[in-house]
């Protein structure tokens, strides 16, 4: 255990060499996030009664989405890891006396805490003093804060556990451009990144849910906001926990099956 | 203990004619060609051996090494180190083995190189004691000191190599492995990383198992080698009996005054390089088989004023190419 957080340590310090680029990752979010809340209230006033939640609740949804963009982007992968793969020196961390999907599993997660811990609390804090209805507010009851936290920490497992499969199809493909292209458009649209699902019609709301992608952002963010509430939100909780236990039972024997075929490129 | 015993391993490259014709077809259908990397491959290496791995580009050598630090399964054959099969027990023998790929790094790119070393710390559960006992001896032996501090992307090459190093030993491996450790390196830093390979062995027994093109490494450090060719062990044997073997050839250098007549020198088995040669100083080529050295210098010390003279084997280079040529590899 230890030597993952070790791992979660240096990627963290790693993280921090890139003060630039989380000021810029700042502000491109309060842009983004202010450009969307202006869009969604001009939808808001023309009818606010086809608006599936309130735009109070909407706000909260898309600061949340801005502050922990880092956490559940499903365009990003680590270069670093895909690189490893194309040019060989895979081959060193093969040498080491540690489970490869582990490895790369936390250092996954470490970025994107890393980038989030950076960057979340500025926009926090900048979102909650905004005037109502565009700023963010506190979670929809007491006990929804709980299970918001609990979730998040799921979502995050259930994107990097997917991305996980991503990375190991490198193996095969070695450029998995392609691959990323599609993963990225597909986690985004059916995740809730582009368009919240509540706002989609009502039968394919039940599409969605039926897909790991809803388990990534959408149900922390809409357990925050109330409109996942109760059985619901334990519902909810399950569903990620199941879709978490499938992608890394898939993830793990993917790997292995990479591996028996590895061939290290070059040298 | 490092044992193997015929092992094989093929490849499957995909293969295509040039042109763009060939390329569209290849969309569809792929054609394949087996290169067969390794083929009976077996030997025997005892502990605290210092072996060198030599073969040319594309011998097999780098197949056997990752075979042997457990990346690669073989198609078939045996291979047990100490009492492991090392793609079976991948990560109990990892914790075992070091490697050092001279062409990739394994320090971590934005950080100083402390960091990287204490996140090799906890990944081999070395014990905080252990640990600092390490790191200094290695930080005096290789001369880090500051470098410990540098972002791993600020360190010159030499630099780099001496940090790789020490990042491999943390853990206090039984068995080294090195691919091609000096590539690149200058003179003063290949020359210590040969001394530094040198005392490892000798203070703390470890093996090392050295594949590399820079057959000065070999000459320093080892006293076996295996020659690897087209996948096969072809030989397996002492340095000096390979070249003992292969350079019953000298060349002598003569630089003279007076005695113009050097070139008259002429007996069976010594024969002077015209080419090479200059007033003042000739090159003579002597094969010790027909005519021992000190016969050959008295000759030559008849007919001249003798001011320096070398006596030099063949190269290792050139037994290394004659016996790539004998076997009919690489050349």
């Amino acid at each position: 255990m230890k030597k993952y957080l070790s791992f979660l340590r240096i990627r963290f310090i790693a993280g921090l060499q890139y003060r630039a680029a989380a000021w810029a990752g700042m502000a491109t979010q309060f842009f983004w996030g202010g450009m969307t809340i202006l869009m969604y209230r001009a939808f808001y006033k023309s009818d606010p009664a086809s608006f599936p939640m309130s735009m109070s609740a909407l706000s909260s949804y898309i600061w949340l989405q801005q502050a922990f963009l880092a956490l559940f982007m499903g365009w990003y992968y680590d270069g670093e890891i895909l690189d490893s793969v194309t040019t060989g020196s895979v081959g060193y961390e093969l040498c080491r006396p540690c489970d490869l999907y582990a490895m790369w599993f936390i250092k996954n997660c470490a970025v994107r805490l890393s980038r989030a811990a950076l960057r979340c609390l500025p926009i926090l804090v900048f979102a909650a003093l905004l005037p109502k209805p565009y700023c963010i507010s506190l979670p929809a009851s007491l006990p929804a804060a709980p299970l918001f936290l609990l979730s998040m920490a799921m979502g995050l497992a259930v994107v990097t556990a997917f991305s996980m499969l991503v990375y190991i199809s490198a193996f095969y493909t070695l450029t998995t451009s392609g691959v990323r292209i599609l993963a990225a458009a597909v986690t985004e649209f059916f995740s809730g990144a582009i368009i919240p699902i509540p706002f989609f019609p009502e039968p394919l709301q039940r599409v969605f849910c039926a897909l790991p992608f809803a388990s990534m952002q959408s149900t922390p963010f809409l357990i925050w906001t109330g409109h996942i509430s109760g059985t619901e939100a334990l519902g909810a909780l399950a569903m990620q926990l199941i879709w978490l236990t499938a992608l890394l039972a898939a993830g793990g024997l993917f790997m292995r099956s990479a591996l028996r075929r590895v061939v290290v490129q070059g040298g | 203990m490092i044992e193997l015993k015929g092992i094989n391993k093929t490849f499957r490259v995909a293969k295509r004619n040039p042109g763009f014709g060939e390329a569209v077809k290849a969309l569809f259908k792929k054609e394949y060609t087996c290169i067969k990397a390794l083929r009976d491959v077996s030997f025997t290496i005892g502990e605290g051996e210092m072996v060198g791995y030599i073969g040319p580009n594309g011998a097999g050598k780098s197949s056997t090494v990752k075979i042997m630090s457990g990346i690669l399964t073989p198609d078939s054959g045996e291979c047990v180190i100490n009492g492991r099969v090392p793609w079976k027990e991948r990560r109990r023998h990892a914790a075992e083995i070091g490697v050092v790929f001279g062409q990739r790094s394994q320090l971590w790119w934005d950080v100083p190189v402390i960091d990287s070393f204490e996140l090799l710390r906890d990944i081999y559960r070395i014990k905080e004691a252990d640990y600092k006992a390490n790191l200094d001896r290695l930080t005096e032996l290789l001369g880090l000191g500051e470098l410990l501090r540098t972002p791993a992307r600020q360190l010159s090459l030499g630099q780099r190599m001496r940090c790789e190093f020490a990042a491999s030993l943390l853990h206090d491996p039984k068995i080294l492995f090195l691919d091609e450790p000096t590539i690149g390196l200058d003179a003063v830093s290949k020359l210590a990383v040969r001394d530094f390979i040198r005392a490892l062995n000798r203070e703390r027994g470890t093996t090392v198992i050295l594949t590399t093109h820079d057959m000065q490494d070999i000459e320093a450090l080892t006293e076996r080698i295996i020659l690897i060719g087209g996948g096969r062990i072809l030989l397996d044997g002492s340095l000096a009996g390979l070249r003992e073997r292969h350079s019953a050839v000298r060349t002598l250098t003569v630089t003279y005054s007076g005695g113009e007549d050097v070139a008259g020198v002429k007996v069976d088995g010594l024969t002077l390089s015209e080419s090479e040669s200059r007033p003042g100083r000739a090159v003579f080529t002597l094969d010790t088989e027909r005519l021992p050295v000190s016969a050959a210098i008295s000759l030559i010390s008849e007919k001249c004023e003798i001011r320096d003279i070398s006596v030099s084997g063949e190269s290792i280079d050139e037994t290394v190419v004659s016996l790539y040529r004998e076997f009919g590899i690489g050349v």
